[in-house]
């Protein structure tokens, strides 16, 4: 790892302002896709900007089935919420699916987002829940945000402070984790409110998260597995590595939309 | 060049260190606790696992600059003086090590998930919690027992403490 001069915040604020007056900073929140970023130098900022001891960027509040979740939120803080699993309880699910307890101590649902790994969970469920991203310029809709492969729609000197859905009425995530990494080799996110269904996929696109429209309009009518019975997803724009061929991701798209379903459902 | 002051196992210490430098290379390079290992060194087989604020992390996947001020626990502070710590003496009593590698982040990531588990734990949950911590040796099954076994003892003693 390249040598980095560290900064700790206590504002977002400050946290801006050190990020600006830094020549090639960045903000670390968890640092767990950081910090193995700076040791393998794919990362090499000149500045670390710590979010961790930031207050304003912690808080949950659920109120009127408005769920808010502040960035600096951990993955287990989520996991662990009453708040958010009396309202979403996919989306506590989600969350004590990533990684191992360590990394959900540490890591972040902003770091996660910022980072928009193809294969992280939470993108899935900002998605379908049809999210919106809070940052320090601006709210942008999750549809918005993601824009490929560890690509966002933030700019150099945004941070994202929190993100706010509303609850849905039924909701559920299925997710086929890859066996050594833990994240998701297909993850489905399936959300329903007010008759609209919205289905995403991560793990699975070779530009990331998307939604599925054969997932959606099969449930559209029949919000039910039987719905997917016999429904094949295309191939096509889905990724192939040495874990898994395009196809066999599309049937575990399908695979995975029948368990989402028998959370929501269930 | 930068100073950090924490607290390691009850006592405050401090030093100084690069930017770069890792909580673990600060515990074990700085002040001697070489009871934390290194095993990858790339957040996958917890070897390194303390506990931050009462909370297992890895400590090579953070900076000891970030842990500046925090409290931190290694294998090192686990026992009470002469005496084992109960997952220790489990760990001991079950034959939950082999070469003893990945023995101290095991611990450490047991005695936290036996805190965050008041209710008890059985097998399929520990098999689920362990999935930070890599051993090439035991296979888990003692490992697994060990802590079901410490989980057990430490909640009759809790029980009969109240
Ligand atoms: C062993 C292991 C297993 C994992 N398994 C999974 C898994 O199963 N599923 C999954 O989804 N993820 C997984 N992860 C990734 C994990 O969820 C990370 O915590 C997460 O991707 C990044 O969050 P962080 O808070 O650690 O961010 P950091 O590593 O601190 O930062 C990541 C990026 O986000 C930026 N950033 C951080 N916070 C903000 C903010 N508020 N505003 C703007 N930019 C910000 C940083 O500058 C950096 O570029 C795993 C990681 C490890 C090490
Ligand atoms: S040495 Fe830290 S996880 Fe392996
Ligand atoms: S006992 Fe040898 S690695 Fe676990």
């Amino acid at each position: 790892m390249y040598d980095v001069t560290y900064h700790r915040a206590g504002s977002v604020s400050e946290a801006l302002n050190l990020l600006e007056a830094a020549e090639e900073g960045k903000f670390i929140a968890g640092g767990q896709t950081l910090i193995p970023a700076m040791k393998t130098r794919l990362a090499a900022p000149s500045d670390l900007v710590d979010l961790r001891h930031v207050a304003e960027l912690k808080s949950i509040s659920v109120a009127d089935g408005k769920v808010t979740i502040g960035a600096g939120v951990t993955h287990a803080e989520v996991a662990a919420s009453s708040e958010i699993s009396d309202v979403c309880p996919a989306l506590s699910h989600l969350a004590s699916l990533i990684g191992d307890p360590q990394v959900r101590h540490m890591g972040t649902i902003g770091g996660s987002l910022a980072n928009n790994d193809p294969a992280a969970d939470y993108p899935a469920a900002m998605l379908a829940l049809a999210a919106t991203i809070i940052t320090s310029k601006r709210e942008i809709a999750a549809e918005d945000f993601f824009t490929g492969l560890f690509e966002t729609a933030l700019d150099d000197n945004e941070l994202i402070t929190a993100i706010r859905f509303e609850a849905p009425e039924k909701a559920g995530y299925g997710k086929f984790p890859n066996p050594a990494s833990r994240y998701a080799m297909t993850g489905v996110f399936i959300a329903r409110k007010s008759e609209t269904v919205r289905a995403a996929v991560t793990g699975a696109g070779d530009d990331g998260v998307f939604l599925c429209s054969e997932l959606e309009s099969a449930l559209s009518t029949d919000f039910s597995a039987n719905a997917l019975d016999g429904l094949s997803v295309p191939a096509e724009n889905l990724m192939t590595d040495i874990h898994a061929s395009a196809d066999y991701r599309a049937s575990l798209i399908v695979a995975m939309a029948k368990r989402a379903l028998a959370m929501a459902n269930g | 060049m930068t100073d950090v002051t924490m607290t390691v196992n009850g006592k405050t210490v401090s030093g100084t260190v690069e930017g770069r430098t890792l909580l673990v290379q600060f515990l074990r390079d700085s002040l001697g606790l070489t009871g934390t290992h290194v095993g990858c060194e790339t957040s996958q087989c917890g070897a390194c696992t303390i506990h931050m604020d009462g909370r297992s992390v890895k400590s090579c996947s953070m900076l000891a600059v970030q842990a500046d001020g925090a409290a931190i626990t290694t294998i090192e502070g686990l026992s009470d003086g002469g005496d084992l710590h109960p997952v220790q003496a489990a760990f001991k009593e079950h034959h939950g090590l082999q070469c003893g590698f990945c023995t101290p982040g095991m611990i450490m990531a047991a005695t936290d998930m036996i805190r965050r588990h008041p209710e008890g734990l059985d097998e399929k949950t520990v098999r689920e919690e362990l999935e930070g911590n890599i051993c090439r040796c035991t296979g888990y099954h003692n490992i697994v027992k060990a802590i079901m076994a410490a989980s057990e003892a430490m909640n009759s003693a809790a029980n009969k403490a109240a």
